[in-house]
């Protein structure tokens, strides 16, 4: 176990660069995910961090120790492949093995280190199969068991979830931070799936463009996006044009067309040091759709028409007008959505809107 | 089955082209076992003294010995050179990589004679004599194009992210490569060979052009028999070139079946 450190890395592919001037920090035993679009630099630095690329520039630190010269195979790291990546042309057990039979490891403890790790996770009859015979999803497993077994430094996990079918994704989430929580090993996560990286994360760094744009607690980066980009990949937002009026020491007073003022928390715009042009972050779930005439306290109000239903079951997500705007809002519902047309109430606390200075 | 006339009719003439095809091969092998001094039929009974007599004659042997040698050796080459430039033209950037790769199957889009009287004016360019290295080197070069087509096809097949998983686990670019990278196209690497093994044992072109004065292999020592007279023992030599060139391709379609049966199909 150690921590990893990224120093001022640059990844540049011929003219185009990959990854800009990153640095980034990961604490020993941390559960990180780089969250991002395709393209957007998070797999990049994970084979950076593997030794799969150089870096143009930078330095590469596990364990405090200056990795950027050291090849693959001397780096100590477990890597988990989208595709699983196992060897077909040998047994379950000999994939496992594999790794051990590079480092000092006596017949025995091979043994019996293979059949710990079959039983963590969870398949310790399959050891004489070939990988062909199994499941995709029991396949990811002996991929994550083979990583594991070498007990390594960093553990590296390049989308491992996006090749298995939804419900099997959501059970190997859960299993996954088990096994990650029980061997305690430090944890780099790739991924372009935010409910992947809200579930499993200590820490997310959401990437765009080769750029970091935020980097912390799934909740932070939740509640409190720090641009444009990260509001709009994580959930679905509305953001509307605003204008800063006022700071005092606990909140943010806002003026925004439709809700007229508003006053935030601080804590909800941290960016937002200057008065001027703003923009109002509005998380499409913080906005309740109501029926007219019952306001509650603490609650901004405003009248808007319902023009598209688009219902999902346990949840609804409704398309509004309020004059030439268009919202979006997603309500938990107990039976029946309200209907299309309908002219309805929207609800917002102000203490769940955020808010990012312009541009 | 059966369908209608039409039918009947296509499937008549494909038997008769299949006729066409084999059966100057089949008269050869049934000539092979006469007992008579002259080809003709009606054969005038069954004999094994022609394979006898094969077995008995000095340069027959000597041929053979050489051809085998010769193919061996190529065939060992060939794959080698082959399994080094597919790696070196698949994993990893070479610059003109495309210009290599034509360039290496080349040799095949040109016609064997071309190639067989360059090969031998370069030589007489560089004056250097004809020898059984160069009949060799002349060999690989025509039998390396099928090689690195068959490898090549195979190694792109196999995904770099097994390797690297390989490299993540500690073994080194080499163990990589014999643990993983060889095992997986082996059966390629093997197809090779046996190419390789089949053309150079069957080639008489080129080899015409390049051997050495006093070197024959089986094909040319045929030919130098021919010239002088038609005997039976042809028959039974041509009967062990069948049985050889299409015995081992079985054999080792039947070896590669086998090996995969093993790894769970």
């Amino acid at each position: 176990m150690s921590s990893v450190k990224l120093t001022n890395i640059v990844k540049r592919f011929g003219t185009f660069t990959a990854v800009h001037r990153t640095s980034l920090e990961i604490p020993e035993g941390a559960f990180v995910t780089l969250l991002g679009p395709s393209g957007c630099g998070k797999t990049t630095t994970l084979r950076m961090i593997a030794g799969l690329l150089d870096p143009s520039e930078g330095e590469i630190g596990i364990g405090g120790k200056r990795m950027n010269d050291v090849p693959i195979h001397k780096r100590n790291l477990g890597l988990v492949f989208q595709n699983y990546a196992l060897f077909p042309h040998k047994t379950v057990a000999e994939n496992v093995a594999f790794g051990l039979k590079y480092r000092d490891v006596s017949k025995a403890d091979i043994a019996r280190r293979v059949n710990d790790a079959l039983d963590l996770v969870q398949l310790p009859q399959v050891g004489d199969r070939y990988p062909k015979a199994l499941s995709g999803g029991q396949q990811q497993r002996i991929a994550l068991a083979r990583a594991i077994v070498i007990e390594p430094d960093v553990l590296l996990l390049d989308e491992p979830l996006s090749a298995l079918d939804a419900n099997l994704r959501e059970d190997m989430r859960v299993e996954l931070k088990r096994i990650q929580d029980r061997i305690g090993v430090t944890t780099v996560f790739v991924t372009h799936d935010q409910s992947e990286a809200l579930a499993m994360s200590d820490q997310i760094v959401v990437m765009s463009d080769g750029r970091v744009e935020q980097v912390g607690p799934p909740e932070e980066v939740y509640n409190t996006p720090a641009s444009e980009f990260v509001a709009n990949f994580l959930g679905a937002s509305n953001i509307l044009s605003a204008r800063c009026t006022e700071r005092t020491g606990d909140s943010v007073v806002l003026e925004v067309p439709l809700f007229g003022r508003l006053a935030i928390p601080v804590a909800k715009a941290p960016n937002l040091t200057r008065e001027g042009p703003a923009k109002l972050v509005l998380r499409a779930e913080k906005l309740h759709v109501a029926p007219r005439g019952r306001p509650a306290d603490g609650v901004v109000s405003i009248d808007a028409t319902i023009e598209t239903v688009d219902y999902q079951g346990q949840a609804v997500r409704y398309f509004l007008r309020v004059g030439d705007t268009q919202l979006q809002a997603i309500n938990m519902i107990d039976e029946r959505p309200f209907a299309e047309g309908a002219e309805i109430a929207l609800h917002v606390r102000p203490q769940d809107c955020a808010a990012l200075p312009e541009g | 089955m059966g369908g209608g006339l039409g039918w009947q009719l296509v499937r008549g003439w494909a038997m008769l082209v299949y006729a066409f095809m084999f059966l100057p091969v089949a008269v050869v092998v049934l000539l092979s076992f006469n007992a008579s001094e002259f080809g003709a039929f009606p054969m005038s009974g069954f004999s094994l003294r022609w394979f006898v007599e094969l077995a008995n004659n000095e340069a027959i042997l000597r041929a053979f010995r050489t051809s085998i040698i010769l193919g061996l050796l190529t065939a060992a080459i060939s794959t080698t050179l082959g399994v080094l430039a597919s790696l070196a033209l698949v994993r990893y950037r070479v610059p003109a990589a495309n210009m290599i790769s034509t360039l290496l199957i080349a040799p095949i889009l040109v016609p064997e004679v071309v190639l067989a009287v360059a090969l031998l004016l370069f030589l007489n360019f560089l004056n250097i004599n004809k020898s059984f290295t160069l009949l060799l080197m002349g060999h690989v070069i025509f039998t390396l194009p099928f090689v690195i087509l068959v490898v090549q096809a195979r190694l792109v097949s196999i995904r770099r992210d097994v390797e690297e998983a390989a490299m993540s686990l500690g073994a080194n670019p080499v163990q990589t490569f014999f643990q993983v990278t060889l095992p997986l196209m082996l059966p390629a690497v093997l197809a090779g060979a046996l190419f390789a093994f089949t053309i150079s044992f069957d080639d008489i072109t080129g080899t015409l052009f390049w051997k050495p004065g006093g070197v024959e292999t089986v094909p040319t020592q045929i030919f130098a028999m021919l010239r002088n007279s038609i005997s039976p023992e042809i028959n039974a030599l041509g009967t062990v070139m069948i049985l050889l060139t299409v015995g081992l391709p079985l054999l080792g379609l039947a070896l590669a079946r086998q090996l995969s049966k093993k790894r769970g199909g």
